[in-house]
């Protein structure tokens, strides 16, 4: 966490003015008890009523200009501690967009989001406590010893051999009670865990019969929470009382030391009482920061989580010196491109070389986990290969602009995403400066445009989040439109045609023969009979090529191929 | 690491930490229930089992405070004692001295009050320890339980986080209430009465004074409050704007990636960031002033009681040490104060969070299965549906007098688009919805007669939404079965292709999938769950969709399996590849819900019907396709 409070630089100075308001305000509040002493030392003991009256204004100047300086001192926290919120969530949020999708799977979509929200949130609030209270609580200690000591000065020794001790036992309880509110954190999270595999497994769980076991389950982890809690709450138990004796009993020892000063006259008695207040007022302070202790692990778990992401650094990035690729259109060339997953034994991809041209189609076909859709995930330098070189236009993506290389790629993925908005504006995502024909016209070509304009709205009509209110096959349509508006080299069809129904494919494929004609296309398929009138079929085994050509070369020479497309197609589809 | 999002509520509490001070909730929006009355009576139900720990807590939380309270009073008078001899001396009284004996006499009584205040505080909030956890154990425990015995129907028409936050936040919320709160407000309580006492004991005038400004608090407190409420629902409004752009934009990086986007996406967030931040810090100042507020009215009294106290002693109305003593109360009298304001508002979130656990107790749950409710020990696997009527919602009729008579061993393929409903056969059949009308049988016997764990172990599924947990591949796979081997495991895993990708994880069958299953692709999932299945080696099996997302070859390989598998036993398939369920014995067409045409390949392509139009369909795709290539 305190890594993270680096990013508080910006509010030195208001930081350091709370430091200054807080002590300012902490001061003033120790000086009610002294004001108060003169009123009985002199006041009381002169029996000068007029004197009462004027050190009671003084006081309640003194209390004012606290307040004052509190309130300041709120101020400029509250814009501290959520601006330090703000630039935390700006930092990470541009880190993560930053990520390459390696970097992204590896911490994972869910947590991604939560550590944006939550947890900085979190973190925020936390720091917020600590610049309200906790830091009023050390001030307090030096400026409750200070005051004392202008007092009276032998007697300040009780606070000094009281303080220490008292900070001890708070040390002690912390260094008890904190791992078990971190573990706390755990079980917590664990109950949650056994719960929300419940809730999306339901059927499952059903189906296999297996409510008993998972009762189990839930009640171990519950019991697990449970324990740990009575056993920090026991703990924590001791605290409140611990703070209060020590308290009272250092109450008890400035009346008693006090008095014998008193006794020799070498104190007075408004000294004892200003006494016996500031070590209320230091005993409190530190029940303050007590409380902190369940917060503390919580947004420190938290700043772990932010840390991590922070801590991630892109591992692709732009070159210094960006080569532009303009000189060809449409030039794709694997050169001997081996790919495997971080931490993986195999590699995914392994040796694989092949180019294709505007104009072409380059169909990849293969089994699950062959590597489909690791390859053409290279070709936008999703992800950096092991061993080889990608060539687009002739030259190496490494050297090129990540921006100017997607700009030249128009992919569909397999799992559609769109984006909260109008129809229009989804599918000029991929053209910002889109003409409204041309939304038409994309969306004419992605056989989307008779859906979208029987909608209400028609192409102003507004997609919910995650796309909710249209269909998958929709979805997917609008998905391809935003491709197609792109206009671009190079076409990425990543399975992209499984949601639709028979009808609406072949008329999309038609459509598409005729918009797409002088690109370079590659698709993904499951079905044979979407990659047959490929150009070029690569066929993936386990990351190789198993073979690569025409539909009719293939069937005579790929025993794969081969095996795919006789699970596929009858005998008369074949003929 | 807790990840739970989805339900963002805009209580104090959960978000800005447990207890977290005696302002933690302050100035914040609160949430109200709707039937306070009851859920509190019902909540104090809970407590009932534990009423004699609680009685406890309760007379030792009050003894406590008593000696805590009768301290300062008692202590005033050494100070008193101390300042007569003192006044004595000065004035040069014959033999004047200070009574140590007595003070000391004092001190000891204060030593002995102190220990047992403080003995028994710890003893208090040590069994409330102990009362309050298990109480929300007992209440969670009733949760889970709860939820295992409601229909699927239950879980339909709510989210997960809305379900899960019930069982997490809202209990833990309780578990804190019991924790702090509910001392906090006995000990608030007697602390304010007992302060009262003992002030009036010694001066009703300074008293008065000291109640004077109570009303301050009050007027301070809701001022500020009801401001800083409105700055509390713009942030939270902004903060779930920015939430959801956030979740949009990472759901959706590789699309934001791959059309150069990054740039629009951060400058979007800069700004949706920008206006919490200026709703943000609002919220926080003005709910930050109410402490310096409610500081400095504290320190008027406080002024006021210094002033007065000081003139009536120059009055000799009442003793210094009584000042003392009242400086002392007046400084423990706001804490109470705020704490009690602070509770009710706290006590009333949780009382809404109860009302929202009750809810879900509340649901009706399945029938229950009766006593005499049967086992098929040797199930055949004929099943047969009988005028079977169903529909989801009451008034939508979905399923109308469907007959069905399948034999043993045969495979049934349901085929139709996209939300036709194919699932729904599925959850009659398991029995996770009950039809409204008509039977279905197994074996002749109707399945609302059979015991519903022996009903689902009849079945072996491989459902749409592969459910893995987190843990090993090895106990996901064995999930399908008690007791397996690893020889079975293999096995199964072998026969469902996917011992090969196992392997070529690092860690093999050891690999520990993480909570959403991200580290393995959709497909390698998919052959998880049907090794899961295969594993299970049931007399009917269901497979939904199960193959749509491995790809064709791989499926050729499962199939194989599968016919082995499929070997004497009823499978329901349910697919879009047509070319998949061509062979089945018998194929029900859906569309809308509703089971629109059943027969065989020939008989339903004979019948030029829906199924012929939809397989037609499919080799004029490939038509076109050979045409045009």
């Amino acid at each position: 966490m305190i890594k993270l409070f680096g990013f508080l630089k910006p509010y030195t100075v208001s930081i350091v003015a709370i430091l200054i308001l807080v002590f300012a305000q902490t001061l003033s509040e120790l000086y009610l008890p002294t004001l108060m002493a003169d009123i009985v030392d002199k006041g009381i003991v002169n029996g000068d009523t007029n004197y009462i009256i004027r050190i009671g204004g003084l006081m309640l100047l003194f209390a004012l200009g606290g307040t004052v300086c509190s309130i300041v001192a709120t101020f400029l926290s509250s814009k501290a501690a959520v601006g330090f919120g703000t630039i935390l969530r700006s930092k990470v949020f541009s880190r993560v967009e930053s990520f390459s999708l390696h970097e992204f799977n590896k911490i994972g979509t869910a947590t991604l989001i939560t550590r944006t929200t939550n947890d900085i949130t979190q973190v925020q609030m936390v720091t917020i406590m600590i610049l309200r209270m906790m830091i009023s609580a050390p001030l307090m200690m030096i400026g409750g010893v200070i005051m004392a000591l202008s007092e009276d000065k032998p007697l300040t020794l009780v606070l000094v051999v009281v303080i220490p001790i008292l900070a001890l036992a708070i040390g002690i309880i912390a260094k008890m009670g904190i791992p078990l509110f971190k573990l706390m954190q755990v079980k917590l999270d664990k109950v949650n865990l056994v719960l929300r595999e419940g809730l999306t497994g339901i059927r499952v769980i059903r189906a296999f019969n297996r409510i008993e076991n998972e009762k189990v389950r839930f009640d171990d982890a519950n019991a697990d929470l449970t324990n740990n809690a009575i056993k920090v709450n026991k703990i924590m138990a001791a605290l409140m009382p611990i703070m209060m004796l020590a308290l009272n009993f250092t109450t008890i020892a400035i009346i008693w030391f006090g008095g014998i000063r008193i006794d020799n006259g070498s104190m007075q008695v408004g000294s004892l009482m200003a006494f016996i207040q500031y070590a209320m007022q230091i005993m409190f302070s530190l029940i303050m920061v007590s409380l902190m202790f369940v917060m503390v692990p919580r947004a420190a778990a938290s700043a772990v989580r932010i840390n991590e992401v922070l801590d991630t650094v892109p591992e692709i990035n732009d070159p210094k010196q960006v080569k532009i690729a303009d000189s060809q259109r449409g030039f794709v060339e694997f050169k001997e491109v081996s790919f495997s997953y971080p931490g993986a034994e195999q590699p995914v991809l392994n040796n694989i070389s092949f180019s294709a041209k505007p104009g072409e189609i380059t169909a990849v076909i293969g089994g699950t986990g062959s590597g489909k859709s690791t390859l053409i995930n290279l070709i936008p330098r999703f992800y950096d290969i092991d061993n080889g070189s990608i060539l687009v236009d002739g030259v190496d993506i490494r050297e090129m602009a990540q921006e100017s290389l997607r700009a030249k790629i128009g992919l569909v993925p397999q799992n559609t995403v769109l984006f909260t908005g109008t129809i229009t504006e989804n599918i000029s995502y991929g053209k910002d400066d889109a003409t409204d024909e041309e939304v038409k016209h994309a969306a004419e070509t992605a056989q989307a445009a008779g859906f979208v304009l029987e909608m209400k709205d028609g192409f102003d009509s507004v997609i919910a989040q995650g796309g909710t209110n249209i269909s998958g096959g929709q979805k997917q349509r609008l998905s391809i439109a935003r491709a197609l508006i792109r206009r671009p080299e190079i076409y990425i069809f990543d399975d992209s045609f499984s949601a639709l129904d028979f009808k609406t494919d072949a008329r999309l494929r038609a459509a598409l023969k005729k918009e797409i004609a002088d690109a370079t296309v590659f698709i993904i398929a499951q079905r044979v009979a979407t990659v047959m009138d490929a150009d070029r079929i690569i066929v993936l085994e386990e990351g190789q090529i198993a073979g690569i050509g025409t539909h009719k070369e293939l069937i005579s020479s790929c025993e794969v191929y081969r095996e795919i497309v006789y699970s596929q197609l009858s005998e008369e589809e074949l003929a | 690491m807790s990840e739970e999002r989805r339900e963002q509520r805009p209580i104090g509490r959960p978000g800005d930490g447990h207890g977290g001070g005696p302002m933690g909730a302050m100035g914040r929006p609160v949430e109200k229930a709707k039937n306070f009355k009851g859920t509190l009576k019902r909540l104090i139900g809970y407590l009932r089992p534990r009423r004699f720990h609680l009685i406890t807590v309760l007379i030792f939380a009050i003894l406590s405070t008593i000696f805590s309270i009768v301290s300062p009073k008692i202590m005033g008078k050494a100070i008193t004692k101390l300042f007569e001899g003192l006044m004595m001396k000065m004035k040069h009284v014959p033999g004047a001295h200070i009574d140590f004996v007595y003070i000391q006499q004092i001190v000891l009584l204060l030593i002995g009050l102190y220990l047992a205040s403080a003995l028994f505080g710890y003893i208090q909030q040590y069994i409330m320890a102990g009362v309050a956890q298990k109480t929300v154990y007992d209440m969670r425990k009733e949760v889970y339980s709860k939820l295992a015995r409601l229909p699927l129907k239950f879980f339909d028409s709510r989210t997960h986080g809305e379900i899960l936050s019930r069982v997490t936040n809202d209990i833990d919320n309780i578990a804190t209430t019991l924790q702090q709160s509910l001392t906090q407000l006995i000990t608030s309580i007697v602390t304010l009465v007992g302060i009262v006492i003992m002030m009036l004991t010694i001066s009703p005038m300074l008293t008065l004074l000291t109640l004077v400004t109570l009303p301050l608090y009050v007027v301070v407190t809701s001022l500020v409050a009801s401001r800083s409420q409105k700055y509390f629902a713009a942030q939270q409004k902004t903060l779930g704007e920015l939430n959801g752009h956030v979740e949009e934009m990472y759901t959706g990086h590789q699309i934001v990636k791959a059309f150069g986007h990054e740039d629009e996406s951060i400058e979007k967030f800069d700004i949706i960031n920008q206006r919490l931040n200026n709703a943000g810090w609002k919220a926080q100042f003005v709910s930050g002033i109410i402490m310096p507020l409610i500081t400095f009215i504290g320190n008027i009294g406080y002024v006021l009681i210094c002033v007065v106290g000081g003139i009536f002693v120059t009055n000799n109305t009442i003793s210094i040490g009584d000042v003392q003593a009242f400086i002392q109360y007046s400084r423990q009298f706001t804490q109470p104060i705020v704490q009690t304001a602070n509770i009710a508002n706290v006590i009333q979130s949780t009382i809404a969070s109860a009302e929202r656990v009750f809810e879900i107790l509340d649901e009706v749950e399945e029938i229950p299965d009766s006593d005499d409710a049967k086992v098929l020990k040797f199930p055949k696997g004929d099943v047969s549906f009988q005028n079977v009527k169903f529909g989801y919602k009451e008034g939508v009729t979905i399923i109308e007098d469907m007959d069905i008579d399948i034999k043993q061993g045969q495979t049934i393929a349901i085929v139709g688009p996209t939300g036709a409903g194919k699932t729904t056969l599925v959850n009659l059949l398991m029995r996770f919805y009950e039809i409204d009308g008509g039977k279905i049988t197994i074996d002749g016997v109707d399945i609302r007669e059979i015991e519903r764990g022996a009903l689902r172990s009849i079945f072996g599924m491989v459902l749409q939404d592969t459910w893995l947990f987190n843990g090993t591949i090895r106990d996901n796979i064995a999930y399908g079965r008690d007791g397996s081997t690893e020889q079975d495991i293999v096995r199964a895993a072998k026969a469902a292709h996917a011992d090969h990708f196992i392997r070529t994880l690092p860690e093999g069958y050891n690999t520990i999938l993480n909570e959403e299953a991200s580290n393995i692709s959709q497909g390698q999932k998919q052959l998880l769950t049907i090794a899961r299945a295969i594993l299970a080696d049931p007399v009917i099996l269901i497979l939904d969709e199960a193959t749509s997302n491995v790809d064709t070859r791989t499926e050729v390989y499962i199939q194989k399996a599968m016919i082995t598998l499929m070997q004497g036993r009823t499978s329901f398939v349910i697919a879009h590849r047509l070319s998949t369920i061509r062979d089945a014995g018998l194929i029900l067409v859906m569309n809308h819900g509703s089971v629109i045409e059943k027969g065989t390949h020939n008989e339903l392509i004979a019948q030029g019907g829906f199924y012929a139009d939809l397989y037609n369909s499919q080799f004029t795709g490939a038509n076109l396709e050979k045409e045009a290539g």
